[in-house]
């Protein structure tokens, strides 16, 4: 038996006391001010201290209360998510929506358990040429369509 | 009388062609939406946000608002025919729903849920349209200190009502108002928590922090899961209620309709809250409540009115006070900001052609969709054909586009994959997101009024007390807490007498 009994409350207790002596830490740089006139640092310090109580309240607790393990992270689909997304703004610029569409959608349906690499094609075709009409055409957006003309 | 030439002025408003066409694209996107499992009504108004620069700001508002309502629409649908809720809000819908289908129902149960839903959203209508004038009359009144005091009641009661632990909702509230802080700050002119990075300067985008948190979130703990989805083929039936059916479901509508639109009024109310606590008092007030659970129509009349009227009636208090009472209020006030409208009492006063244009366009979504949806059932059916593993893909498409057009940055983009990061740590960990977002949005507003109730008390934190209306808002908030705590006790109370007996 371990000492943590809720380990998602002892985690997540933790995950706030980062952010708030984050917020104390950064925010010390800011004017503090007085309770009168309040510096750009006194509402980021109120709450720092905030939640440095209310996590170490949260971890201090799951010593004592009795919950359930942190399910296992499958790092595959988070991975792939959002790499393809983050590569996707990173390259619609230069490559146009069509390219960066069909990219996008091929490479993010590899996350899934059935990915079909057919299929996921077509489908990235189809939805590079619906883009284009809804967004540019229909929305006029912003966004070139094929490489360099943007 | 008043009321007739605001709903007049409003009709003006929601009756021109292009808010007409609006508020169609709005409620059939929301039914759409509703209908597909796995992408919910927060993730796709942050998806279309971007989209509604270009518009006016109330045919903007009429769209965004009428994807929440149609959402409620359409997750009725798959509850009664495929016993698989689109929205959480229609989660109970498939007790009775999908048994009333098993029996060849179908058509009976969905209509039901229409008409329901429809004289819900009639009645809903005009209560925010006399609700309205009173309360933001009210509001006017209020000074910094009774402001600070009601945020901390709305978002108080917000945790209060939802589901899960109180102590990591408020933290979760906490966390949100810190990160509502990045970027500059009005009073001083000193960037806050920047790093120098120029994009930070104006703030995280609410954008990025609801499509990561609840939309990229969603994608990928669904993606972790490996049961596949199974598609059941659903017979519809004739629409027909039967004259009994109809005298059991009346009184059901009655009260869904009621009890809904009291509880949307409270903060951290809305679709769901509504109708669950409707089907428990259908199951309460029934003279067999055997019959739930096994095809009761009023177990579908009663629940499907309540998250309709719940819907309409959230609009109130950010209406009238400017207070979101749920992640998808806290998106409204972020699609009102984008159009330089500050939520408030002030919005009726200043804007009244976009006030009531909102209202009765709301009217106006519900007759479409009562009129639309029924013959619609077989398109949504067939969607609901495609495969998950083709649908994601769009659906982060979309988000990736829309995220990126708000200002042609990856920056952006970037931003909105952290928050999806973030989320998926939040669902591991059970800390519900929603608090966070409302927490997000209200922080400036809080720290605004915060200080100027300090500067006019010169310093002295008893004004909260002293002022008999913030004072009274706060007992209000002490008392929630204290409610929500004593049951706990007496739970574990009862476990341990439980114990002491075996």
């Amino acid at each position: 038996m371990s000492i943590i009994r809720h380990p998602k409350d002892f985690y997540s207790g933790l995950i706030f006391i980062g952010f708030g002596v984050a917020a104390i830490v950064i925010g010390s740089n800011y004017a503090l001010g007085t309770a009168a006139r309040m510096g750009p640092g006194y509402f980021p310090r109120i709450l720092g201290i905030l939640l440095i109580v209310l996590g170490a309240a949260l971890s201090l607790r799951a010593l004592r209360l009795q919950g359930s393990p942190v399910p296992a992270w499958k790092w595959r689909p988070t991975l792939i998510v959002l790499g393809s997304v983050i590569l996707f703004g990173v390259i619609v610029n230069t490559v146009g929506l069509v390219l960066s569409t069909i990219i996008l959608i091929v490479l993010s349906s590899a996350a899934s358990h059935e990915f079909r690499y057919k299929e996921a094609l077509v489908s990235g075709v189809l939805l590079a040429t619906l883009a284009v009409a809804v967004f540019v055409i229909g929305l006029k957006l912003q966004l070139p369509i094929w490489p360099g003309s943007g | 009388m008043d009321l007739f030439n605001h709903l007049a002025l409003g009709f003006g408003v929601a009756l021109t062609p292009i808010n007409l066409v609006y508020a169609l694209v709005g409620s059939l996107v929301g039914t759409l939406i509703g209908v597909l499992p796995g992408i919910g009504p927060v993730a796709t108004i942050a998806m279309l946000l971007p989209t509604t620069y270009a518009l006016q700001p109330v045919s903007a508002l009429i769209m965004l608002a009428g994807i929440y309502y149609g959402a409620q629409y359409g997750g009725s649908t798959t509850s009664i025919l495929l016993n698989m809720p689109g929205e959480t809000s229609s989660a109970v819908t498939c007790l009775d729903g999908h048994q009333m289908a098993l029996k060849g129902q179908a058509g009976a149960a969905l209509a039901t849920a229409a008409l329901g839903s429809f004289f819900a959203g009639c009645v809903s209508t005009v209560f925010v349209a006399t609700v309205a004038i009173p309360l933001s009359e009210l509001a006017l009144k209020f000074g910094p200190a009774e402001y600070c005091s009601l945020m901390i009641l709305g978002l108080i009661g917000a945790v209060v009502l939802a589901h899960g632990s109180l102590l990591k909702a408020i933290a979760m509230i906490v966390l949100g108002l810190l990160l509502g802080l990045v970027g500059t700050d009005v009073n001083s002119g000193t960037a806050r928590f920047a790093f120098g990075v120029p994009e930070l300067i104006d703030g995280l985008g609410i954008v990025s922090v609801a499509m990561g948190l609840f939309g990229f979130a969603e994608i990928i703990t669904n993606l972790e899961s490996t049961e596949k989805r199974e598609i059941i083929k659903g017979k519809v039936g004739g629409l027909w209620i039967t004259k009994e059916q109809f005298k059991k479901a009346w009184p059901a509508v009655l009260r869904g309709t009621g009890i809904g639109s009291i509880l949307g009024l409270l903060p951290g109310g809305g679709a769901m809250l509504a109708s669950f606590a409707s089907y428990a008092l259908e199951k309460k007030v029934s003279k067999n409540p055997g019959e739930f659970g096994k095809g009761a129509i009023q177990g579908v009349a009663g629940p499907e009115s309540a998250n309709n009227a719940g819907a309409q009636t959230s609009f109130i208090p950010l209406l009238t006070l400017g207070i979101p009472e749920n992640a998808v209020m806290a998106l409204m006030v972020g699609a009102m900001t984008i159009h330089n409208i500050q939520p408030g009492p002030q919005v009726m006063t200043s804007n009244p052609g976009l006030f009531w244009g909102l209202v009765t366009s709301m009217w106006i979504g519900n007759l479409m969709l009562v009129v639309l949806n029924l013959p619609l059932i077989g398109i949504w059916i067939k969607l609901l054909k495609v495969p998950y593993r083709v649908l994601y893909p769009a659906i982060l498409l979309f988000c990736a586009i829309g995220v990126y057009s708000i200002n042609n940055t990856s920056f952006d983009v970037s931003q909105t994959a952290v928050f999806g990061f973030l989320g998926v740590l939040f669902v591991k960990l059970e800390c519900e997101p929603a608090p966070l977002l409302l927490g997000f949005v209200l922080g400036p507003m809080m720290e605004e009024n915060l200080r100027r109730a300090m500067l006019l008390s010169r310093g002295d934190p008893m004004t909260f007390l002293t002022r008999p209306l913030s004072a009274a808002m706060l007992a209000a908030a002490a008392l929630l807490l204290i409610l929500i705590v004593l049951p706990n006790l007496r739970k574990k109370r009862e476990e341990v007498f439980e114990e002491g007996e075996s």
